[in-house]
């Protein structure tokens, strides 16, 4: 049918692949036209923005390793730093250890020096004060046992140079078996 | 088709090669004129206005005239001329693809209804006066008359006596059939399509303006396949664009490559 009609057509109608002038004129010249529109403004305009986004991502990606890689250094100062202050920290403990074991030492040595001088002001003192003692006791000792005497033998001793002589020669008997006796205790 | 044709009523004419060549609309101009000027207009504008402030991040009109740029600079031109030298041809690629494509799609644009390409004229300025010329331009450009001559006519790797017979192959399907091929697959596809519409448009108006009875209803199926049809007409008109583009940036590349 198709066949026939075309068959038809020829008679009265223009082939259909027979090109008429000028619609290949027509095309080629409307084609040209779109062709030098898109080369001339459409194509640059396009490729200059990929090439736009293309150096946006790529700058975007430069500036993101220049950033790690600033980071990663901030990093390893840090890290330097903080060994650093680590051994000095480290250090600051020792000296402070070493000084206080010092002072502990001085101090120690003061206290028993204080401790030995109040030992020995002590004995001092108890020294004078046992001699102190011993003269009083001996002048009161010898005033009773001249009274007590007195007052048994009746007679008064009153005679300074036999008295003296009499209790000091007692005392003394005293005195050596009293030593006498405390060395043996 | 013949049973379809009822017996009372007019005589059903079926739509031919007539329909493709209407009287002109006033002074000699074509309907088909119109719609190529119509379609440079279109494709123009389209890519004029979107890309006259672009920005990084597209708007949506960009984005649809990025889409159609990629496509035809990284689809097409560049896997078939290959990365390093497609950038020239770009242009060329797109520019093809659209018109094309503009053209084949009037065939289903309500009122337009005309894809231009039916008419062989247009399609044959495209491949005989364009790309052809273009192909064998660059060729030769590229490596020399004779080096062009020797890479189209004589492939590396076949035994000598091959020649006698591959070389005439060679020779007419470079310099004759690409070109005409080129232009008359894209021009049968869209005369057959439209002719195909046709047919099953007005076959359907006339049972059911002339046709009596339950011939009537019979409409319905003819006009039911005459949108179903629209639908594959469209995805051929398309498929045709592509097609060409695709081979005419197979020619470029190929009078470019080295070895054949």
């Amino acid at each position: 049918m198709l066949y026939t009609s075309m068959i038809l057509a020829q008679e009265e109608e223009p082939s259909p692949v027979v090109p008429h002038l000028s619609e290949v004129i027509l095309g080629l010249v409307a084609f040209l036209i779109l062709l030098w529109l898109l080369k001339k403004y459409a194509a640059p305009r396009f490729e200059k923005l990929y090439e736009e986004r293309t150096s946006k991502i790529e700058g975007g990606m430069e500036r993101a390793e220049k950033a790690q890689a600033e980071a990663e250094q901030a990093l390893e100062q840090y890290k330097a730093q903080l060994a650093e202050a680590r051994t000095e920290a480290a250090k600051i403990r020792d000296d402070a250890r070493l000084e206080a074991e010092q002072i502990k030492e001085e101090l120690r040595a003061e206290a028993q020096e204080e401790a030995r001088r109040i030992v020995a002001q002590g004995e001092a003192q108890l020294q004078a004060q046992r001699a102190q003692i011993t003269t009083e006791l001996r002048g009161e000792l010898g005033r009773n046992a001249i009274e007590l005497a007195s007052r048994i033998v009746g007679e008064s001793l009153e005679d300074e140079a036999r008295r003296r002589g009499t209790v000091d020669r007692f005392l003394a008997e005293l005195d050596a078996s009293g030593n006498g006796a405390g060395a043996r205790k | 088709m013949g049973a379809l044709v009822p017996a009372q009523g007019g005589e059903f004419s079926p739509p031919g090669v007539g329909d493709f060549f209407l009287p002109p609309i006033f002074l000699g101009v074509t309907k088909p004129m119109l719609l190529v000027a119509l379609s440079v207009v279109i494709i123009a504008a389209f890519f004029l206005v979107t890309s006259r402030n672009m920005k990084l991040v597209p708007s949506r009109w960009q984005f649809a005239a990025e889409s159609v740029y990629d496509f035809g600079r990284n689809n097409i031109a560049r896997e078939q001329i290959g990365s390093k030298d497609f950038r020239p041809y770009v242009p060329l690629i797109l520019a093809l693809f659209t018109f094309i494509l503009v053209n084949n799609i009037f065939g289903i644009i309500p009122i337009i209804q005309f894809p231009t390409m039916a008419h062989i004229g247009f399609p044959l300025a495209l491949s005989v006066l364009v790309v052809y010329p273009v192909y064998h331009f660059v060729g030769i450009r590229r490596h020399g008359f004779g080096g062009y001559m020797k890479n189209q006519l004589f492939p590396a790797g076949v035994p000598k006596p091959i020649y006698l017979l591959l070389t005439p192959i060679e020779f007419f399907q470079k310099f004759f059939m690409n070109p005409i091929t080129l232009a008359i697959r894209v021009f049968a596809a869209m005369f057959a399509g439209h002719l195909i519409l046709l047919v099953f448009t007005l076959g359907g108006e006339f049972l059911l303006v002339e046709a009596g009875g339950a011939l009537k209803a019979l409409s319905a199926v003819s006009f039911a396949f005459a949108i179903l049809l629209t639908f594959v007409e469209a995805l051929i008109q398309v498929i045709q664009a592509y097609v060409f583009a695709v081979l005419s940036a197979g020619y470029i590349g190929m009078a470019l490559a080295s070895d054949h």
